[in-house]
């Protein structure tokens, strides 16, 4: 029974690469496709579950497509499949199916009428991967291909400057996340011995007698889970992306940004119950996160005076409630309240246009001067105060923005006291330092050789740091890129013997990905004369083609599943010791900034309005 | 006494600023409009390029897309070297025509206006429409919001600013982060000046920055500055200015600028003052170039349809029809041109008329239960009437999805695991079988059939919020004889005489006032067909238009009517008033309609690409009918698309051209006004009704960016009074992509079957009517009724007009041309 589970990856995967050899002008073939694929995987899907649940419905474990081995490192795909996937799946499957036909007449004769439908197949992929993983690595591979399709809708309009804008900023958010999870995976390795399967921590035994010993690595490992829930699911503080990714057409945004891609994070939480189960400070802390979302996040909905950034927020608190409801144990009842919300976000949103008519029908009609709301009872000087704390969204926008984005734009800049070409002299020379010390390993003193992991990463850092406050020059921002991946790769070389094999893995993604990546922009700077990053180019415009190459360079750089580079950055924390607190940070925080820089380098030459105005183009706000 | 600024006058300046700004009403409101108001006295080409040059607007086509036209013949050859001819000279026609077709010209689209404001990015790297815009657009939007926030603005009937101060001053935080800030609204007078003065430093420079700052959001400021003029057009009124606005975005500036420990006013920063935006703005080679093609493109229609309505083809003169089995009035509306076509097809012994869909009455309507009224003319007369709506069913129906409980915690939580399930549902029914739900709008819904209307006035000095309800006798007859005698339509009354209005229904249409009876201010017509039919049909009534030459026979009898343009349905009303002679009679000619109708919703599918054209009429008017209740159809209609002509003449000036709905069409018999009298009456409104509607339409296509909404796929409604992109976006003023992508952006033509003489006296008796005609902004031809020449009237005077055109193709069988293509077709002589 287990081998059946393949299919509902294989066939959207299917279903994403028929779609991505269609040409463009063909809009009738693209949208059955889109709804065939998808179709045939519902119907599929329900057969199999009324099979499964005929059959005293186990839970499923297919496991073990081994990817890549080595000596004390595997790295494994594996699928699991149990009621929560199954109600995931069929809630995903149903909701897809509908806006994919929906869609079909929606987008009719629009501009990337093909680009949305490869996308919303490519997030049905990312999206079953992430509902059917066993493992954490399996569900991380899901969860990119969500990220990044999450961002290709939100900047569908990538002509404009506030999709782009919007885009980038989810897509930040989406990062932190990110990190908590490869964080996660990298305590389970050293937590497991293994890279550990969801079947196992069903395990009670098992789960209790590891974290018994390691009851602290079991808060962290908890704490990051929660954090990529809270980032993935808009919850505190994370919340105020959600209305922000209503740029896409409306069934794009009902679908992924009503519905399932803002349910992702409960689904993490709901899938590591059994290992949190028992940790009651975790409880109380999802809990505690829950509500307080709960709270702000009703509030602003209450204020908001935009369809869609109303059902945003509504949708945002009623998640809030899903996580108190985890706290509390009730699983089986998030699991319906997720259904319910995502059906009902889903529905709100694609009628939304017809609220001005209707509301303004039943204002004609039952018009009274003024509503009576709840909080008219409260003294004067509180409810306005909660009021435009409300309007302002409880600051969250501005506190994500000043206490962590900021600070690493801060550090950048801090970094201009090197010039370009110090750095890359220094930078020159610690690689062949590095490798000639690493030629003579044994005669380095060893207090040298302990510090050398974190010096080269806090080195690899402040590259990616200046390539991010990279205001002008694509080349070097591209280059200091690259420069920090070396000096990760060396990093780790120090930290543990790192056989070269593994170098070779994770840096040959890398080098392939360089090479390109300069071909790419050579091209544009022999098509565009001058290049650079002062503000957004719009290239895509012009040059869609390149620009879909650099969009494949950026996402292999940041350690996408498209080559070895995305096992080598699982390889590598698996070389970072448990101890190495310090050392994993550095290189997770060089992680979020190698991609925001990366997907800023792209936004800024491709996205956004064209420079070469020889057409209409819309005010910067509009 | 503050001394008088020589530089600044603030008064002055606020009062520019609302004459260009849009000029576009609350959703509900939304009526067509020339979008570029603002330069209509200037003439059409002129206007274009200094729209273009102050405002970075792209007033035409692109270079590209006329060079396309003329590769693929829809710019003609001939009139191209004509139109060259005439402007520049037989001898330049080589060069001219050189440069049109082959030059290459560097060019970007550029706007003064924002140049100045863009100063503080260069200067302090900072970008200031992003710290202020989205809490602008949000604070404004939250005040003046209709109806989503379940919290409303908690302070209400002060005034923008001043509710902004109350809640400042009684709150413990503050939208402001400086202090100073905070400091100016509460403690000081707060004027524009004042608040320059801080920001700028330099007098002659704040009328600049004011329409620099003004035109970053012009949807929202020119929403602003329409409801102070007109806070009528919200349901829940609210105080704005566009003063107060102003004050408030500066404030924001100030706050913005503020967190630098030290910023000096812009004025003394920068180093090169940028050209002042109303300077003088130099035409360029280009804009002639454009402007050329622009003719060409234009002429190559009209000199088409010219020809066809001239005597160059002469068709065998028409049997006048005796006995018309009945007469049917329709709207001028370019809509229903096709469906009097296909009426007239059906049966051959019938007669139709165009006038403006309000059929002359013009009143407030009030639906039963309904806490406002609902203005039903043109936007531009201001009624004294209301008409009451008495015993209906009550035709409302909700929808529990809508509720806002839904979006409130604890409900919310509860209906969450309830109806969420049931909207799934709800969804995958409507996506499968789409059907008529509470969300949909639809015209039938504005009055119910069977209900009854106060329309004769009982007591002359009761009155309802200052309204007479109903009318006087007198009054019934003045609009009835008004209406006959301009179209013409004086005699020979058929046993039933149709008054046809129309309305539109669609769903998850934000723009669905668009979309209904221009003439009834974007309403449907249903009411007034009804009112006027009663009005015909009063025996005083007609006692006193005998009198006045209008000899109705007394079985002759008057029966209102609504067309929905969009699933080509009809609706009769007081049909069980008729006698049962007359009723089968109407049963009858009810057939006719019917067939009409599926003819009519054929013709219109050819241009909707996702049905095929080619099944039987009465199959493609069922799927044409779902397009009006499916969630996922952003083009239930398309509205007044293509629309080019406006011709005013009798029927059979106009029965045997194809058209291809193309032609606002209104009936009008010169025989009986030799003097003009009518005819300066129905043209009055042609230029604000249709010439507004075809330019709204142009903008809207030529620069669907800037003067158009864009595509509304992404649309996000904001308070219910507007579209904009996004959460953060400034409102969409304009029509969405949608509507316009199959439009042509030409001009409109208005014929008239006249004498020229008579048409110059009919077009100057107001100057606002004479400015649309003498700048160009509509063009104007004069067919002589008796030698069927043509007169084109430039420059003040009519000159005669031969066309080029030699041959107009024949149709025989208009079903299979109207299956072969989707594109627009060339004008074709049928019978």
């Amino acid at each position: 029974m287990e081998k059946i589970i393949q299919i509902f990856i294989l066939l959207p995967l299917l279903g994403f690469l028929v779609s991505l050899i269609i040409p463009c002008k063909h809009e009738n073939l693209l949208s059955r496709t889109a709804f065939g694929f998808v179709g045939l995987n519902l119907f599929c899907l329900t057969l199999f579950v009324i099979y499964w649940l005929v059959n005293a419905h186990p839970n499923l474990n297919l496991n073990e497509i081994l990817i890549y081995q080595t000596t004390g490192y595997e790295f494994l795909l594996d699928f699991y499949f149990d009621k929560i996937s199954v109600v995931y799946l069929l809630v995903g499957s149903f909701l897809t199916f509908l806006v994919t036909i929906y869609s079909r007449y929606y987008l009719h004769r629009e501009r990337g009428y093909k680009r949305f439908f490869n996308t919303v197949l490519f997030f049905y992929l990312g999206y079953n991967i992430t509902v059917l993983s066993g493992n954490f690595e399996t569900l991380f591979l899901g969860w990119e291909i969500l990220g990044i399709s999450s961002f290709l809708l939100i900047s569908f309009y990538r002509q404009r400057y506030l999709p782009v804008k919007n885009a980038i900023k989810v897509f930040s958010i989406y990062r932190i996340g990110d990190v908590g999870l490869l964080l996660v995976m990298w305590l389970s390795h050293h937590l497991w011995h293994e890279n550990v399967t969801f079947l196992k921590l069903n395990n009670y035994e098992l789960v209790h007698e590891h974290l018994q010993s390691h009851s602290l690595i079991g808060v962290f490992i908890s704490t990051m889970i929660l954090i990529s829930a809270a980032a993935k699911s808009a919850q505190f503080p994370f919340s105020s992306w959600l209305p922000r990714a209503m740029e896409g057409p409306t069934p794009s945004s009902a679908i992924f940004y009503g519905s399932l891609s803002v349910h992702i994070g409960v689904f993490l939480l709901l899938r590591t119950f059994p290992f949190w189960d028992y940790q009651l400070s975790v409880r109380v802390l999802i809990a505690a996160i829950g509500f307080i979302t709960a709270l702000l996040s009703g509030l602003t909905a209450r204020v908001q005076s935009s369809i869609k950034s109303q059902i945003a927020y509504a949708s945002s608190a009623q998640i809030g409630i899903i996580f108190i409801e985890l706290g509390a144990g009730f699983e089986n009842l998030a699991l319906i309240h997720f259904a319910g919300n995502a059906f009902l976000r889903t529905y709100q949103l694609l009628v939304s246009p017809s609220v001005v008519s209707y509301l303004i029908k039943e204002q004609f009609y039952n018009f009274t001067p003024r509503k009576h709301s709840a909080e008219d009872s409260l003294p004067n000087r509180l409810r306005y105060t909660i009021y435009l704390l409300s309007l302002k969204e409880w600051n969250l926008d501005w506190l994500l923005s000043e206490y962590v984005w900021m600070p690493i734009k801060r550090a950048g800049r801090k970094m201009s006291f090197m010039s370009f070409n110090a750095t890359s002299i220094i930078f020159a020379i610690l690689l062949v330092g590095g490798i000639i010390a690493f030629q003579m390993e044994n005669t380095i003193p060893g207090n040298l050789h302990r510090f050398m992991p974190e010096f080269y990463a806090l080195f690899g850092l402040m590259l990616v740091l200046k390539s991010f406050a990279e205001r002008g020059n694509v080349w070097h921002a591209f280059t200091l890129i690259l420069m920090n991946n070396f000096m990760v790769a060396m990093s780790i070389s120090f930290n543990e013997h790192f056989e070269f094999s593994h170098t070779v893995l994770y840096l040959s993604g890398i080098v392939v990905a360089g090479i390109i990546g300069y071909f790419s922009l050579y091209t544009l700077k022999k098509k565009e004369i001058e290049i650079d990053l002062k503000q957004f180019y719009g290239h895509s415009y012009k040059h869609p083609r390149l620009a879909f190459l650099f969009l494949l360079v950026c996402l292999a750089l940041s350690g996408f599943p498209i080559t070895p580079t995305f096992i080598g950055e699982d390889l590598i924390y698996s070389h970072i010791d448990e101890h190495q607190a310090i050392l994993a940070l550095i290189i997770s925080i060089s992680l979020i900034v190698d991609g925001l820089s990366l997907i800023r380098i792209y936004s800024r030459l491709f996205l956004g309005t064209p420079i070469k105005r020889f057409h209409e183009v819309g005010f910067r706000y509009s | 006494m503050k001394k008088k600024d020589l530089y600044f006058d603030e008064h002055k300046t606020l009062h520019e600023l609302k004459h260009f700004l849009p000029a576009q009403a609350p959703l509900k409101d939304f009526i067509h409009h020339n979008t570029l108001h603002a330069f209509q006295h200037h003439k059409f080409y002129g206007a274009l390029q200094q729209a273009s040059t102050i405002f970075g607007y792209k007033t035409t086509l692109s270079l590209n897309d006329f060079r396309n036209f003329y590769k693929s013949g829809r710019i003609n050859n001939q009139i191209l070297e004509k139109v060259i001819s005439d402007k520049k000279g037989k001898a330049e026609l080589a060069i001219w025509l050189d440069k049109l077709i082959k030059h290459h010209y560097e060019y970007e689209i550029d706007a003064r206006v924002g140049k100045l404001k863009q100063q503080w990015r260069n200067k302090y790297k900072i970008d200031m429409d992003a710290l202020v815009h989205p809490i602008l657009f949000r604070i404004t939007c939250s005040y003046l919001d209709q109806g989503i926030s379940i919290w409303n603005f908690p302070i209400e009937h002060r005034g923008f600013l001043s509710s902004i101060k109350e809640l400042e001053k009684l709150s413990y935080t503050s939208i402001f982060k400086s202090e100073r800030v905070k400091k100016l609204l509460l403690h000081s007078s707060c004027s524009i000046t004042s608040l320059l003065d801080i920001l700028i430093g330099d007098s002659s420079l704040y009328e600049q920055y004011l329409f620099d700052t003004q035109f970053g959001h012009q949807g929202w400021s020119g929403m602003v500055a329409v409801l102070e003029d007109n806070p009528q057009t919200l349901l829940d009124q609210k105080k704005i200015t566009l003063n107060d606005f102003i004050v408030f975005e500066l404030l924001l500036q100030i706050n913005a600028l503020d967190s630098f420990s030290n910023w000096e006013p812009l004025a003394k920063t920068i180093k090169q003052i940028p050209i002042p935006i109303f300077d003088e703005v130099i035409n360029t080679e280009l804009h002639e170039v454009i402007t050329l093609w622009q003719d060409a493109f234009e002429w190559s229609y009209y000199d088409q349809v010219l020809a066809g309505l001239s005597a160059q083809f002469p068709i065998e003169p028409e049997m006048p029809i005796d006995k018309p089995n009945f007469q049917a009035l329709f709207c001028i509306d370019d809509r229903e041109c096709s469906i009097r076509r296909y009426v007239e097809k059906y049966d051959p012994s019938c007669l139709t008329f165009g006038t403006p869909g309000f059929f002359g009455v013009e009143f407030f309507y009030q639906p039963k239960n309904g806490k406002f009224h609902t203005k039903l003319c043109p936007a531009s007369i201001t009624p004294k009437y209301l008409i009451r709506e008495i015993n209906s069913r009550g035709l409302n129906e909700s929808d529990a999805n809508f509720s806002k409980h839904s979006h409130s915690l604890f409900r919310g939580w509860f209906i969450t695991q309830t109806l969420g399930f049931w909207s799934a549902f709800k969804l995958a029914l409507n996506i499968f079988k789409p059907t008529t739900t509470p969300v949909s709008t639809s015209s039938f819904k504005q009055m119910d059939k069977f209900s009854e209307l106060t329309i004769e006035n009982k007591n002359i000095n009761q009155k309802i919020d200052g309204l007479q309800v109903g009318f006087t006798i007198d009054e019934m007859a003045d609009r009835v004889e008004a209406l006959l005698k301009s179209i013409g339509l004086v005699d020979n009354y058929a046993p039933i005489v149709y008054l046809v209005s129309h309305g539109s229904s669609s769903v998850n249409n934000t723009h669905y006032a668009g979309y209904d009876c221009g003439a009834c201010s974007g309403r449907p017509g249903s009411v007034n067909a009804r009112v006027a039919s009663y009005m015909a049909n009063h025996p005083k009534v007609r006692e006193i238009l005998k009198g006045r030459g209008l000899d109705i026979p007394e079985n002759s009898k008057f029966v209102g009517a609504l067309h929905d343009t969009t699933r080509d349905e009809i609706e009769f009303y007081d049909e069980d008033k008729l006698s049962e002679a007359i009723k089968a009679l109407h049963n009858q000619n009810k057939r006719t309609f019917n067939k009409a109708l599926d003819d009519n919703a054929k013709e219109r599918s050819r241009r909707f690409i996702l049905i095929d054209s080619k099944q039987i009429a009465s199959k493609v008017h069922d799927q044409v009918k779902l397009r009006s209740v499916s969630l996922f159809e952003p083009r239930p209609e398309l509205n007044h698309a293509t629309n080019a002509l406006c011709i005013i003449g009798r029927r059979e000036m106009s029965k045997h051209v194809f058209l291809d709905r193309r032609s606002f069409m209104n009936s009008y018999n010169y025989k009986i006004d030799l003097d003009g009298k009518f005819l300066s009456n129905i043209i009055k409104p042609i230029g604000p009704v249709c010439g507004g509607i075809n330019l709204e339409y142009y903008f809207s296509r030529v620069d669907n960016s800037k003067l158009g909404a864009g595509t509304k796929l992404p649309h996000n409604v904001m308070g219910l009074i507007g579209v904009a992109n996004g959460i953060d976006g400034d409102l969409r003023a304009g029509l969405p992509n949608q509507m316009i992508e199959v439009h042509d952006p030409i001009r409109l033509m208005v014929i008239v079957e006249h004498f020229p003489e008579i048409v110059l006296k009919a077009i100057q008796v107001t100057p606002e009517t004479y400015e649309w005609y003498v700048n160009e902004w509509v063009h104007l031809v004069a067919i002589n009724p008796e030698d069927k020449s043509l007169h084109y009237f430039k420059d003040g005077s009519f000159s005669t007009y031969k066309p080029i055109t030699d041959k107009i193709n024949h149709v025989d069988n208009l079903e299979v041309l109207i299956e072969s293509t989707e594109e627009n077709f060339p004008v074709y002589t049928i019978n």
